[in-house]
């Protein structure tokens, strides 16, 4: 995973202070006092997803989940958190490739046709409590999606750029939260993208962790400006100077998370599983794979998209919708006659595959940013990180 | 004589012929004679005798299936160079297509009947030449095979 | 991974004047040609009056208004960016009701897209193409194309089959090409009428009557999946290594992009990397099944 230096130290950035839970208010007013819509974590339907905040109050305070592969449970925490719970089911790509999207409408014209492309300007919207492992998500889909750079093999011909994405993305307030705690399926430690968010925040807020201990202390974030636009805004919010005690245990909180990860990625995953493409490992777990998709719709970076095309009743308007779609099903690989891959064997192989190896030669780099989701969510258990070191495992023995 | 040694030299230098022990090739030279078809001639027809293969020289034959009240079917040429016919190598030694001179062909018809009977008290000429025609069918066959592939999947838009 | 952030404007600065390729452009059908059973060829002419440029090798997207989308390589002249030529077979949705528009008709254009045949690569070699029954389409372009330029090639060398007499594409102009000094034509059928003159046979026979110098040969291979492999058997026995073989492969190509993730194969997108390749870019494809 790209790394880059620690924004904090720039000339025009200040030092981090520390906001308490008005602080925290103050935040979130000020966005949408600048006409952002403020998306964050909440409860709702029994997990915890992401959708509009309009006040502190909406956090999840005090809520943890526990997670494994395949399975996710609310429970409250030994504290009053807001941030003590780790990724829920949804990723924020889901607010920056929406699930279903018009890309143009037609209409019949004589024996011709207009086209028109939706004109509304991008959303404006922040996102609060963007964890490291998401953070990592989107610089993965900004090279996806021909938004930034780099010399994987998809940026040797032709670079396309997705508008809608791209807009969307340039439009995005982001404030990230650095975790304090990991669950059971995480393991950003391993490929090397959090638990610490790294950079490409406007803003990073760490839970200090008096509030984690019952009746100890109250909420405290120590906030870091990531950009000119998080500096100008931190400015604005009610907090007093970061001593270095909040910044030692900010630090020890990210360690902490540090040192709980459930789960580590095998080294090299890539050229590992680019050699193994026959290995009797995908029969295994071809046979308890359902092919029900969800790795592919919980998986931040996973990108697939088919189209739609509709049609009113008269057939003089047309819609073309673009939703997400996955490698899991048979369709997916469709040329004329059949589907490429037939077997649930190869449609596996497909997703893990290019998840971990042929995405570095798309992309030079990995696909996978240790979120953990796709365990969790997987109804059978399937554990990325156990496939990928089965393989490994048997090429020692070999 | 001056006829024979000219088909010896004509064999020692067919890739066919030319990795055979010389002793071996002299054998199949002396069951050898030149043959001539004209355009639409056939060089033999479904069920007849199958007592010679072909080394041709000159011109392309058409290998074809009898099809009443219609035209026959061509299946496959059989050009410069290429060796015709394996019938007589198999019982019941009778021809499953028919062969016809789709232009003036040039030939050398070799006799099998005679080779046939060589070859039971020669096995090492029937080595020789089992080792030289199977991998001619094998490579028919397959080639056979893969037309069929060819005529049922969808090619290329 | 930060710099988009930084300075949020400065991501959206260099898509904003290109025209968005999701979106179709309009032409008009100006002629509309029978070809062999089964396949048709429509000339079309855009209506916002830019030129269509491309390359030989490269696809479109078309769309038939109210039906779909469908990926076609272009089949006319390079040299000509006022005519756009697709020859299509019917064998789906899409292409049956695109068989049943007629000249003055709309149809929906996205592209050119795809990696094209590459040409300057052959200079000073002899030329092979290998082709079966509508895969001459796909490679009609190219082989235009190294006419156009043919004082840059030594012999020039089509193997072309098809199933019967009947369905030979593009007879007449196999006929005149048949007509030139400078290139031969092979033509092979799989079966033909008592008294046919021409081959009968697999097109990898032609391969091994074609002369060409075999270490000093471009050969470019448009087949079906299945056919490439034999196609390139028999160009590997006559001595063309696959360093200097182009093939094309299909997937289901669907946005041209590269972000629907449709025409992956292993690393490479189809519809941006492909469909043309260098052989031994991609012969492992050829070993992994269902990849």
């Amino acid at each position: 995973m790209e790394r880059t230096a620690p924004t904090t130290g720039h000339p025009t950035i200040p030092d981090p202070v520390v906001l308490d839970r008005d602080g925290l208010d103050a935040l979130i007013d000020a966005l949408r006092g600048d006409g952002y819509t403020v998306i964050g974590p909440r409860l709702r339907d029994g997990a915890i997803v992401l959708d509009p905040v309009e006040s502190a109050d909406d956090l999840p305070w005090g809520w943890i989940d526990e997670q494994d592969g395949g399975r996710y449970r609310l429970m409250p925490g030994d504290g009053n958190a807001a941030f003590a719970h780790t990724v829920g089911p949804q990723s924020w790509k889901r607010h920056l490739y929406p699930p279903r999207q018009t890309l143009w409408t037609g209409r019949r014209d004589g024996r011709g046709f207009t086209v028109d492309t939706p004109t509304d300007p991008a959303p404006r919207q922040a996102f609060l409590g963007v964890r490291a492992c998401d953070l990592a998500a989107m610089a993965v889909q900004d090279r996806v999606f021909g938004v930034t750079p780099h010399d994987g093999r998809s940026a040797g011909q032709e670079r396309f750029t997705d508008t809608g994405y791209a807009a969307r993305r340039a439009a995005a307030f982001i404030v990230a939260v650095n975790c304090g705690r990991a669950g059971r399926t995480c393991f950003c430690d391993s490929v090397g993208t959090g638990p610490k968010a790294a950079g490409g925040y406007d803003l990073a807020l760490t839970e200090l962790p008096g509030a984690e201990l019952p009746g100890r202390g109250a909420p405290a974030f120590l906030a870091a400006a990531g950009s000119a636009a998080g500096a100008a805004l931190l400015a604005r919010l009610p907090g007093r100077p970061a001593g270095a005690e909040d910044r030692a245990a900010a630090e020890a909180a990210v360690e902490g998370a540090r040192a709980q990860m459930g789960r580590a990625m095998v080294s090299d995953a890539g050229p590992l599983l680019a050699r193994n493409l026959e290995h009797p490992r995908w029969a295994e777990v071809a046979a308890r794979c359902l092919n029900c998709a969800n790795c592919t719709m919980v998986c931040p970076t996973c990108f697939c998209t088919t189209v739609e095309d509709s049609t009113d009743l008269s057939g003089d308007h047309v819609e073309r919708w673009r939703r997400w779609d996955s490698c899991f099903t048979v369709d997916f690989s469709y040329i004329h006659g059949g589907a490429i891959r037939q077997s649930g064997l190869s449609r596996y192989r497909q997703w893990m595959t290019h998840k971990l190896s042929s995405w570095w030669e798309q992309f030079g780099t990995s696909g996978c940013t240790g979120c953990g989701r796709c365990i969790t969510w997987c109804p059978v258990g399937i554990d990325i990180t156990e496939e990928a070191r089965a393989i490994k495992d048997s090429e020692g023995r070999g | 004589m001056v006829q024979v040694e000219g088909l010896g030299r004509l064999l020692a230098e067919h890739p066919f012929f030319r990795d055979m022990p010389p002793d071996v090739r002299g054998v199949v030279v002396g069951c050898c004679a030149n043959a001539h078809w004209r355009p639409g001639e056939f060089l033999f027809q479904e069920g007849g005798t199958a007592d010679h293969f072909y080394l041709i020289r000159q011109g392309i034959v058409a290998v074809e299936v009898h099809a009443p009240g219609r035209p026959s079917v061509v299946v496959e040429n059989i050009g410069e160079g290429e060796i015709l016919g394996w019938s007589w190598l198999v019982p019941p030694y009778r021809w499953t297509f028919d062969a016809r001179a789709a232009e003036q062909v040039r030939a050398i018809a070799i006799d099998g009947a005679c080779l046939r009977r060589k070859i039971d008290e020669n096995h090492e000429l029937g080595f020789h030449l089992y080792q030289r025609f199977i991998p001619v069918m094998g490579r028919r066959i397959a080639e056979a095979r893969l037309r069929i592939v060819e005529l049922t999947t969808d090619a290329a838009e | 991974m930060d710099s988009a952030l930084l300075s949020p404007a400065g991501a959206a600065a260099d898509f904003s004047n290109k025209a968005d390729p999701m979106v179709p452009r309009p032409f008009r059908i100006v002629r509309r040609l029978r070809e062999v059973d089964g396949c048709f060829t429509l000339v079309l002419e855009s209506l916002d009056g830019r030129p269509y440029v491309f390359r030989p090798g490269q696809f479109n997207m078309l769309y038939v208004f109210g039906v779909g989308e469908v990926a076609i390589s272009v089949s006319g002249d390079c040299r000509d960016p006022n005519r756009l030529v697709h020859t299509v077979r019917e064998v789906g949705t899409v292409t049956r009701a695109m068989a049943a528009l007629r000249p003055g008709d709309s149809i929906g254009v996205r592209g050119p897209f795809g990696h094209p045949w590459p040409i300057e690569e052959a200079y000073g070699h002899d030329v092979l193409f290998v082709t079966g029954t509508i895969g001459l389409a796909p490679l009609r372009p190219l082989i235009m194309e190294v006419l156009n330029r043919r004082e840059h090639f030594g012999k020039v060398v089509l193997c072309y089959g098809s199933r019967g007499t009947h369905d030979i594409l593009y007879e007449k102009q196999l006929h005149q090409w048949r007509g030139r000094f400078d290139m031969q034509v092979h033509v092979t059928v799989h079966s033909a009428p008592s008294g046919y003159r021409g081959r009968v046979g697999s097109v990898a026979n032609l391969v091994k009557i074609a002369r060409f110098d075999p270490e000093q040969t471009t050969a470019y291979v448009c087949r079906s999946e299945t056919m490439t492999r034999p196609a390139v058997q028999a160009l590997y026995e006559r001595g063309v290594t696959a360093d200097r073989i182009y093939v094309t492969l299909e997937r289901n190509m669907k946005c041209g992009v590269g972000f629907c993730g449709h025409c992956q194969m292993g690393g490479s997108f189809m519809c941006k990397d492909g469909p043309v390749y260098r052989y031994d870019t991609i012969e492992h494809v050829f070993s992994v099944r269902e990849l």
